[in-house]
Parts: structure tokens; C-alpha cells; sequence
């Protein structure tokens, strides 16, 4: 249905044209999912803009055709291109947050493509809109349509989002990062979603990804783009068994497991190249480890290795050095040693002041009581979904946060209520490593000064020699070359900033280091590399992590105990293999399934969690979980669970077991 | 040898004052090297320096301007040495043909006569009514009064040629300073700066200055000779008007500046970081001035202090010194009113960055708010500080215009753009219109704030570290 050839798309720089899409050719039959797959900045999104020829001003589309069933799109005036739109192609973006007007009702917005695409209006029009929410999935879709966005959640606007591309019922849909903003259990709905839909309507579906796991999950083709080309395309069990080409290996290399625990993940080495620097052969050559002088000189011919399996690599090797045997996850055990920090019942409410006096009407019960433990060089990971409250935990043990209530204990002294320089002695203990490397170094410091901070600010290493001496050394310690130090954070990409943020963080020499989601900005093969760092440093220097996530491959490669958190409350926690291998609390079990496995054997069928998660100022009764709980009992509604102990260190908060 | 003593009025003072910390800065600059780095950044934008360089031409009028002295009477031999009450300067010492030559009242620019016609005696005819001739402008000419555009027209062409040959030296100096910067380059330095190879935009630099040259050297030559913008009401010539407008410009755009920008930065930081009652109280502060109509307020404060000047008159041993205080006043009082937009972008910024990772992570280390404000917000805002500082910058020397238009701007005998448009505007209204005054004064400022704008605009683009 759609045929994309030689497409090659550029985004003008000054005088230059930098080539973004570098002549890129793939076909969409009706009823396909083609899955474009690649790191940040391959060109991926460029290539959706560019079929819908919404490129940005300084975009260009410098040759190739676009043919919607045989009618050739690039050459279309515009005013019939806006035809094109929505009607027979729509689009869904990667951010619900940002791309419904937050000043238009549901239905206003909906109801601006059902006038322009169908012509309909009126009681008509409400009727088809209702028909439409309930397609996507919305309860109560009559009073929905009268709601603007921020009412709405995140899961929610992104299936407002789906039934405003679906009002012009499009044949080719693309949807480009669709779930990347959700969580699992989210991600899991929408991504349900869009199968059934596609299936019930025969639409063809581009899919723009970088997730191996939603590949597998939906994907019937799949395109790996690198370096704005396309180096592989195959079907999706020709991809998932024998991947062909060194970087789409490299990427299922790179992706933490649990039967990769005790060895490093591979990397890849280095990173995309810029546009202005793309090399002249193939443009993977520099980070290939299969690397041959041809490679160098000329870009490599796409080459048929099985029916429908294309790849264009000078390499004719065929499997992926083997990647050392899975190792159990008791293997890699230490004897859990005296905890040195303790958490007792703390509590972090937030007021909600409303009227003209600012009177406190009700609190957000970020953290509502949660008790934990850390020993050293130990992982602990606290795992829960966007809301639940696992960066307030963190923030709150470093008391950048005041907790309400609860105790924080560090070794035999109290942190909560601690002030100036007691605190700040105590602190020192502790550590921070930032979620978004591009707002935790301030771009106006240079790497030796932000690494310099702590240490002059708690006193370590006075003097200016020393304090350079062990920047160096961290530097090194980081893998970070030593000219370092003079650069500004911008010069840096993501993967490098994470690693500053980790020396800042470390030039204290903390016994703990919390960790929040301090991969989740990076790309796959950066992530690895930033996890074995983690490792390492572990090993090395017997640094303990308190490592928030929502990534539950990160949890499994990395964690020694597991804690798992909803609404502000630890409903399960243990040993990771307790917790991983037999899940107890019904809301562990559901996240679980629900993580998208990129792998070809789906495990047994998904839990599918209703709904979200409810706003933690108006929890609901009891346990807090019963709304969304499939086993849900009388007894959940009204009181909440205690703790059941399971083993010495495995414990539920769920009635089912108590 | 007539003698003089100096005199050294409060705005003096904090004009070299200014002058003083920017070459203290300069030093600074150079023993730091990432800040020479950005500054070299500013020095490599063509922009930036074609605007620097027509600033710096502003500035060395208004510093020459701000060199005052008292010229000695004659007085016998053995008496004790007076001086004269009028203040002059350096500038004014400079230009005194243009100071000295005053007709009667209005006439046009390149004019040889007055732009109203009076009665005049005419030796044998008698009381006739005619444009009466001018005392000074195109007095050379004498009889031949129709030859204006050709005299004038050959004498700036003489005057540009003067200039190009001036422009040429200056550029050989620049070529040669390019040359022995680098020795090593195959291209002599003259090749290389129209190539615009150089690191430093000389290229810039020299065509603005010939610009400036072209302009300047033929404007002077003939101001020996015409009244090249004209003269205004009481005779004087608009040229020397522009000129020493320029000081009084530079002084409330620089002394307001710096009056506001301390108590903006602080409070705007301040309010924004620390949250609670202190943010309350800074709010309810600005909330309330910005609540009270500001030329009132103005109005009022000036008010007061022409009072207070009016009832002190020991105060003061000149009239200069009496003016200059005004303008100084004027400044604080204008500074105090226009703290509060500034204050309140910059609250908002900081309000935004307070909750940025960065600051968290110091905050997880320890450091001091104080610390965390200096180091890590501070810089984060400079550039909204620079934009706004042009902004008011501009603003502050249009509201002079406005303040003298009310009667409350400056003393009526310094002169501003402000007094010079003011005077115009009632001009504007007769016919034959009389629009000289209000033109010159209007390119003169627009040149400067434009050049300001400009260069600030160079400086923010230069410090951006993501910028490169």
C-alpha cells in the first residue's frame, strides 16, 4: 500500500544540506505493521515526517518517491496533501501531554477532524465520537467529550489522541514512539489497543520505535535504520531468531537481562555519527566489531540472506559471539551484611492549599509510610509506576525533601530534623544520580568544577592540587578521558553526561548512591554501558545503590532485593529472585507480565490491569490496589493489608495472602 | 597662558568610576581564560563589533564631555585669580566654534539665512521685511549665497577624501597588527582581513570605522562653515546640542542601570529561590510600586527634590553643579521605579531553575543557598539580565524624553535628547515645519541604542556555552 523508495530527507544547516534520511526504501501492505527501529537521532522520526510531509522549516526532501497506492505524494500540492492527512494516513506522536490543545474540549478536538475529514456535525458528530472513545477504550465516553486534556491522564490522552487519528479513518497509521511517555501497564493497553484496531480495520501501521520489547510485540516487519539508512529488514521471526546485521546484534547484546547478570553487557562503542561527519563507507564501520578494510572504503549492497530477509553488510558471519552462560542470579549473591540504612514508616505529605488564605484543604500522600533497609554494596531497586512515589523516597532520604513523619537512620544517627552542619556531614553518606543528564550539570560549570562541587562544599580535599589530583582520578575511574575537565556539559552526549553525573556524585565517596531511573533518558547500547559502569564501581569500591526504576530488565541484570511500590506504599518486597521468580502481590505480578519481552516466545498470557493508577491525594479505601486488582475481595475494600512475612526476607502487603 | 580649575562633578565621579571598573574588569578577563574565551567569541561576531565600534565613538564623546574645568578671568596682577561661573569641558573646548556661534534663532540646515522673516533696515530702502542673513552660517560665501551646494558638496568631498586617506593609515596599522600576530600565515595581514580570516573581525571593524570616518570628518569640516543640522529656537547650533546630549544619555541609561540592577537581581534571586514569607514580602513590594502609576511617582519624587535643591542654594557653587545633581537624582529615582519588571522575570526564572537537577544535586552536597545562587543560578540568568539591561537601557534614555516633555526631566539647562525633542515638538506644529532639532536628535539616539542592542545581543550569543 505504501511504497517509500530511495527517500532521502535533509535538513538544511546554514548554506549546507545535511542529509538526516540518507535514501531509505521499504514497502507497508494493508493490515502490516512495518516497525522502524533505531537509536535517537537515526532519522526515524524524520522519516515519518517526511512521508506526512511535515518536516520542519529547515527540513527537505531531497529525492525519492512516496506512493500512497500508487499515487506519488511528494509531488502533490499542498492543498491536496492536507487531504492526504488524516484521512487516508494519521499520525500519533510520542508525548500525549503536549499534543492535544490543553484550551479545546475532547470533543472540540475530535470533532475538528470529524468537520473537515466526514463533513459531519452536529448530533451526527457526537454520536461518531462516542462511537469512537468507545473504541479506544474510554468509559463513560459522553461526559469525556465535554473535558479538556488536564483532566484527563496520561494513558487516557494518548486514546484521545488514537480516536482523533482514527475520526478520518486513516489506511496507514503511524505511530511514532506511541507508548515511550507510559508506563508498562499503560503501555501494555495501548499497545492492545492498536493491534485490535489495525486488525479490525486492515490499516497498515508504521511503528517508530526504539523498544526491542514493542517490536515483538507488534511488529510484522521490522527496519533497523542506522545513521539514517536502513541496514536490515526482516520479517519478525527471521528477526528475532537470526539477526544479520553486527549493529542489530549489538543491540539485542546490549540489553540488560537476567541471564546476563554476572557478565558486562556488550556496548557499542562510541555513538551515532553527527551529520556532518558521516563516514564515507559503511556508517557503522567505527563501531563495528566485525570491521573489515572494505567496510572503510565502500557502503555495503543490500544482500537477501533468507526469503524476505535483507541486510546490507560486507560481513558474512553469521552468529553473535555467544554471550557467556546464563548465570543464576544466586550466583552473583552477597551475604546481605547489617543494613546501614534503615527507613521506619516514612511518610511524605504534601499539602493542597486552596481560597484566598491559602488553607490546606488535603495532603498528596506522596510517601505513605514506607520502611526499607540498605546494606552495603548491596542494589536495592524500587520499582513502581509514574506517581507512585519512588523519587520522593529517594529525594526524602537525602533530605531534600523534609518527610513528614518517620525516621531515617544512618547508621546510629537520626537524619530526619538534622539541620546545618550535622546535615551536611551526614550527607556526604549519601549521593544522587539525576534522571535527566541534560538538567543535572549546569551548562554554564565546567566538568572539573561540577565534580570539584562536593568536595569543596563538605570540606574533602582542601586543597586545590589534591582536589585536582582526584577529579582526574575520577575521571578516570568513569571512563572519561582526562581533557575533560576544561569542557563545558554540552560537549558531552547523553551516555558522558550520566558518567559526570556519577563522578560528581562519587567525589564524596558516599556508602550509598541513589540511583533515580538514571538510564531511561539514554539509548539501549548507552544504557548498557552505563549499567556495567554501575556494576563495576559496585565491585570496586562496595558502593550500595538505591536504584529507582520503572525498567524491569534494568532491575533484573542489576538488583540484589527488589522493593515494589504503589501509590506511596511498598506492597512487596525481597530478595530479587523471590520477587522476580515468584511474584505474590497481584500488582507485582501484572507489571511483570505486562513488560514487553523482546523475545519471540510470548510467555503466558498478560495480566491486563484496568485502568490507572488513582491520584494519591484521594486514595482509594483499603488497599489501595482493589480498584485495578483482579482478585479483588470484600475484605480489600476495607481495610489495608498488613505485611505478610513469606520468608525471612520476603514480604507482601495483600490480604490474599494474610 | 590663561589658566583653569578643575571641576569635578558627582557624575564624573561615577562615570570614571565606570570607566575604571570596566578596565578592572578587562584585567580580570584576561587572567581568566574561559572568560577571554567568550569574550574572544564577542570579538570574532562581525555584529558585534561593527556595534562595539560605533559605541565606543558614543562613549568617547561622553567621556570627553565629562572632563570639566573653570576658565580663569583675566584679572590685574597681584588680585586673587577668579573664575568663570559657567562649567566647561574638554568637549566644549573642543567644538567652540559650534559653541560660540549662535544666531539668532531658528535656521535650516546649510541655511545662509534665518527661516522667519524679520524687518531689517536696508541702508537706502529703508525697513524691509526678508529672511535676514545668518551671522556665522555660510558667512564665507558672502555675495554668492546661491553657490551652497556646490561649496558644501566640494568641501565633504574633500573632507571624505581626507577621511579615506585617514581610513587607509588606520587600516595599514590594522594589517600590520594582523601581520605580526601571526607570522606564520602564508597571506599578508591586509589579505587576511578581507578575506575575514582573522580571529578578531577587524574586517568589521574597519569598514564601520570608514563609515564612521566618511561620516564624521566631512560633518566637522563643514560645521566650520554651516550649521549642518541647523540651529535651534535661541540660535544654537543642533550639532553641538547632539553632542553634549550624549553624555546626559549615556548617564541615565548607565547610572539607572546600575542603580536597578543590584536591588533586581537580589530580590528577583532571592524571592524566587527561598519561597515562603520572603517571596511574599518581595512580591507584595513590587506588586504595590508597580500598583502606582510611575510617572506619578516620578513626578512626585522630583518634585520633592527640586524643593529641596530650590531651598539649599548654598549647596551649590555653579549652576552646572546644580544640574548635574538633578540628573544624578533623576537617575535614583528612576532606578528605584523600574527595578520591579527585571525583578519579577527574573523570580520566575529562578523559580524554574531552583527546581532543575543541578541545583538539586548541590543541595544533596551541602552547599550553601548563597553558594547555590552565585554558582549555579546567577550565571543560568545572565543572559535574561543582559537582554534587559539593553532593553532598559533604550527605555531609560526614551523615558528622560518623556520625563523632560512633562517638565520633570532633567534642569532645564542640560541638555538631553529629552529637552531637545521636547523643544522641537512644539515646532512640529507651524508651517514651514521646523523638523532639524527632532530629526537629529531621533537618528542620534537611534543610532545608540541600536549599536547597544546589537552588542549585547553579540555578548549574550558569546556566552552561551550551548551556542557553538
Amino acid at each position: 500500500m505504501l511504497k517509500v523508495e530511495n527517500l532521502r530527507l535533509g535538513f538544511t544547516a546554514g548554506k549546507k544540506t545535511l542529509a538526516a534520511v540518507d535514501g531509505i526504501s521499504f514497502a507497508i501492505a494493508k493490515g502490516e505493521t512495518f516497525a522502524l527501529l533505531g537509536e535517537s537521532g537515526c532519522g526515524k522520526s524524520a522519516t515519518a515526517q517526511g512521508i506526512m510531509r511535515l518536516l520542519p522549516a529547515a527540513g527537505r526532501i531531497l529525492n525519492g518517491r512516496v506512493t500512497l497506492d500508487g499515487e506519488e505524494l511528494l509531488s502533490l500540492p499542498e492543498a491536496d496533501m492536507r487531504a492526504y492527512r488524516g484521512s487516508r494516513m494519521a499520525i500519533i506522536f510520542q508525548e500525549p501531554a503536549t499534543s492535544l490543545n490543553p484550551v479545546l474540549t475532547v470533543g472540540q478536538q475530535i470533532g475538528e477532524m470529524l468537520a473537515r475529514r466526514l463533513g459531519t456535525d452536529g448530533v451526527e458528530a457526537t454520536e461518531r465520537m462516542v462511537d469512537l472513545l468507545r473504541q479506544v477504550g474510554i468509559a463513560d465516553p459522553e461526559r469525556r467529550l465535554t473535558e479538556y486534556p488536564f483532566q484527563l491522564s496520561g494513558g487516557m490522552k494518548q486514546r484521545v489522541m488514537i480516536a482523533i487519528a482514527l475520526a478520518g479513518e486513516p489506511e496507514l497509521l503511524i505511530a511514532d514512539e506511541p507508548t515511550t511517555a507510559l508506563d508498562v501497564t499503560v503501555q501494555a493497553q495501548i499497545l492492545d489497543l492498536l493491534a485490535k484496531l489495525q486488525a479490525e480495520r486492515g490499516m497498515g501501521m508504521l511503528l517508530i520505535t526504539h523498544d526491542l520489547g514493542v517490536v515483538a510485540r507488534m511488529a510484522h516487519r521490522i527496519g533497523v535504520m542506522y545513521a539514517g539508512e536502513l541496514v536490515e529488514v526482516a520479517s519478525r521471526e527471521e528477526f528475532f531468531t537470526r539477526p544479520r546485521h553486527p549493529y542489530t546484534q549489538a543491540l539485542f547484546e546490549a540489553l540488560p537481562d537476567i541471564s546476563r547478570r554476572d557478565v558486562s553487557l556488550a556496548t557499542i562503542p562510541g555513538q551515532v555519527p553527527a551529520l556532518t561527519a558521516m563516514p564515507a563507507g559503511c556508517r557503522f564501520a567505527d563501531r563495528c566489531q566485525y570491521v573489515m578494510p572494505v567496510c572503510r572504503e565502500q557502503s555495503p549492497q543490500w544482500r537477501e540472506s533468507a526469503v524476505g530477509h535483507v541486510v546490507r553488510c560486507h560481513w558474512q558471519g553469521e552468529s553473535v559471539a555467544s554471550n557467556g552462560a546464563g548465570h543464576g542470579i544466586t550466583e552473583q549473591d552477597l551475604t546481605p551484611g547489617r543494613a546501614f540504612l534503615e527507613l521506619a514508616d516514612l511518610k511524605v505529605h504534601f499539602p493542597i492549599r486552596k481560597g484566598f488564605l491559602q488553607r490546606t484543604v488535603g495532603h498528596v500522600r506522596a510517601v505513605d509510610g514506607v520502611s526499607l533497609a540498605i546494606s552495603a554494596g548491596r542494589t536495592l531497586a524500587l520499582v513502581g509506576e509514574s506517581g507512585c512515589g519512588k523519587t520522593t523516597v529517594g529525594k526524602s532520604l537525602l533530605q531534600l525533601i523534609q518527610p513528614t513523619a518517620g525516621s531515617v537512620r544512618l547508621g546510629d544517627s537520626e537524619l530526619v530534623g538534622l539541620k546545618g552542619k550535622r546535615l551536611r556531614s551526614a550527607r556526604r553518606h549519601l549521593q544522587m544520580v539525576f534522571q535527566d543528564p541534560f538538567a543535572s550539570l549546569n551548562p554554564r560549570l565546567r566538568v572539573g568544577e561540577i565534580i570539584a562541587e562536593g568536595m569543596g562544599a563538605l570540606g574533602i580535599e582542601a586543597e586545590a592540587a589534591a582536589q585536582t589530583a582526584a577529579v582526574a582520578a575520577l575521571l578516570l575511574q568513569v571512563g572519561l578521558p582526562g581533557d575533560a575537565v576544561d569542557r563545558y556539559p554540552h560537549e558531552f552526549s547523553g551516555g558522558q553526561r550520566q558518567r559526570i553525573a556519577i563522578a560528581r556524585a562519587l567525589a564524596v565517596q558516599p556508602e550509598l548512591l541513589i540511583c533515580d531511573e538514571p538510564t531511561s533518558a539514554l539509548d539501549v547500547s548507552v544504557q548498557a554501558q552505563i549499567l556495567n559502569l554501575l556494576k563495576k564501581l559496585q565491585s570496586e569500591l562496595g558502593v550500595a545503590y538505591l536504584f529507582i526504576t520503572h525498567n524491569f530488565a534494568v532491575v533484573e541484570y542489576l538488583a540484589h532485593d527488589v522493593a515494589v511500590m504503589y501509590l506511596g506504599r511498598i506492597v512487596e518486597r525481597g530478595r530479587a529472585e523471590e520477587v522476580l521468580r515468584s511474584p505474590q502481590h497481584p500488582y507485582t505480578k501484572a507489571l511483570l507480565s505486562a513488560v514487553p519481552v523482546p523475545r519471540l516466545d510470548r510467555p503466558t498470557q498478560a495480566i491486563k490491569l484496568p485502568g490507572e493508577t488513582p491520584s494519591p491525594a484521594n486514595p482509594p479505601t483499603g488497599c489501595h490496589f482493589h480498584p485495578r486488582c483482579p482478585q479483588a475481595m470484600d475484605v480489600c475494600r476495607q481495610r489495608y493489608p498488613q505485611a505478610t512475612d513469606i520468608s525471612a526476607t520476603h514480604a507482601v502487603s495483600c490480604h490474599l495472602l494474610g | 597662558m590663561m589658566g583653569f580649575q578643575i571641576v569635578v562633578l558627582w557624575s564624573d565621579v561615577l562615570i570614571w568610576l565606570l570607566v575604571a571598573a570596566g578596565v578592572g574588569v578587562g584585567f580580570l578577563i584576561a587572567n581568566n581564560p574561559p572568560l577571554l574565551a567568550a569574550w574572544r567569541r564577542v570579538g570574532a561576531s562581525r555584529v558585534g563589533m561593527a556595534s562595539a565600534t560605533v559605541l565606543l565613538v558614543f562613549i568617547l564623546i561622553g567621556l570627553l564631555d565629562s572632563l570639566h574645568y573653570r576658565a580663569q578671568l583675566e584679572s590685574k596682577a597681584g588680585q586673587k585669580a577668579s573664575y568663570a561661573v559657567e562649567v566647561l569641558s574638554v568637549l566644549d573646548a573642543l567644538a567652540v566654534p559650534l559653541r560660540s556661534r549662535n544666531e539668532k534663532t531658528y535656521s535650516e540646515p546649510f541655511a545662509t539665512r534665518l527661516y522667519s522673516k524679520e524687518t531689517i533696515d536696508v541702508p537706502g530702502q529703508g525697513s524691509v521685511r526678508d529672511y535676514p542673513r545668518l551671522k556665522y552660517g555660510g558667512k564665507h560665501l558672502g555675495e554668492r549665497e546661491d553657490e551652497v551646494a556646490a561649496d558644501a558638496g566640494f568641501t565633504a568631498f574633500r573632507a571624505a577624501g581626507l577621511a579615506f586617506v585617514g581610513w587607509a593609515m588606520l587600516a595599514a596599522l590594522a594589517a600590520a597588527v594582523v601581520a605580526r600576530g601571526s607570522a606564520m600565515a602564508e597571506a599578508s595581514g591586509w589579505q587576511r582581513i578581507w578575506r575575514g580570516e582573522t580571529v578578531f573581525a577587524w574586517d568589521a571593524v574597519l569598514i564601520t570605522f570608514g563609515f564612521i570616518l566618511l561620516c564624521i570628518v566631512p560633518l566637522f569640516w563643514l560645521a566650520g562653515q554651516y550649521h549642518v543640522f541647523g540651529t535651534d529656537k535661541v540660535g544654537q547650533d543642533v550639532l553641538y546640542q547632539v553632542l553634549k546630549s550624549v553624555r546626559t544619555g549615556l548617564i541615565i541609561g548607565l547610572v539607572t542601570t546600575l542603580v536597578m540592577l543590584p536591588m533586581a537581581v537580589l530580590l528577583g534571586i532571592v524571592a524566587g529561590y527561598f519561597r515562603g514569607w520572603v517571596d511574599d514580602v518581595i512580591q507584595y513590594i513590587y506588586t504595590v510600586l508597580n500598583s502606582i502609576p510611575g510617572v506619578l511617582l516620578i513626578a512626585a519624587a522630583v518634585l520633592m527634590m527640586q524643593v529641596v535643591i530650590d531651598t539649599h542654594p548654598e549647596w551649590f557653587s555653579t549652576a552646572a553643579e546644580r544640574a548635574d545633581l538633578r540628573l544624578l537624582a533623576l537617575c535614583f529615582i528612576l532606578g528605584i521605579t523600574s527595578w520591579t519588571g527585571l525583578c519579577r522575570l527574573l523570580r520566575g526564572e529562578t523559580l524554574k531553575l531552583r527546581e532543575l537537577e543541578y541545583i538539586q544535586a548541590a543541595q544533596a552536597f551541602g552547599v550553601s543557598s548563597w553558594r547555590i545562587i552565585v554558582r549555579h543560578i546567577l550565571p543560568n540568568l545572565m543572559h535574561i539580565v543582559i537582554i534587559s539591561l539593553v532593553m532598559d537601557f533604550s527605555g531609560l534614555v526614551l523615558a528622560e524624553a518623556v520625563l523632560s516633555y512633562v517638565g520633570i526631566g532633567v534642569d532645564p539647562t542640560m541638555t538631553s535628547f529629552g529637552t531637545m525633542i521636547n523643544n522641537a515638538r512644539m515646532e512640529l506644529g507651524r508651517e514651514p515645519v521646523v523638523w532639524w532639532s527632532l530629526a537629529a536628535a531621533f537618528s542620534a539616539m537611534f543610532i545608540l541604542v541600536l549599536a547597544a542592542n546589537l552588542f549585547a545581543d553579540a555578548v549574550r550569543d558569546a556566552f552561551d556555552p550551548r551556542a557553538t
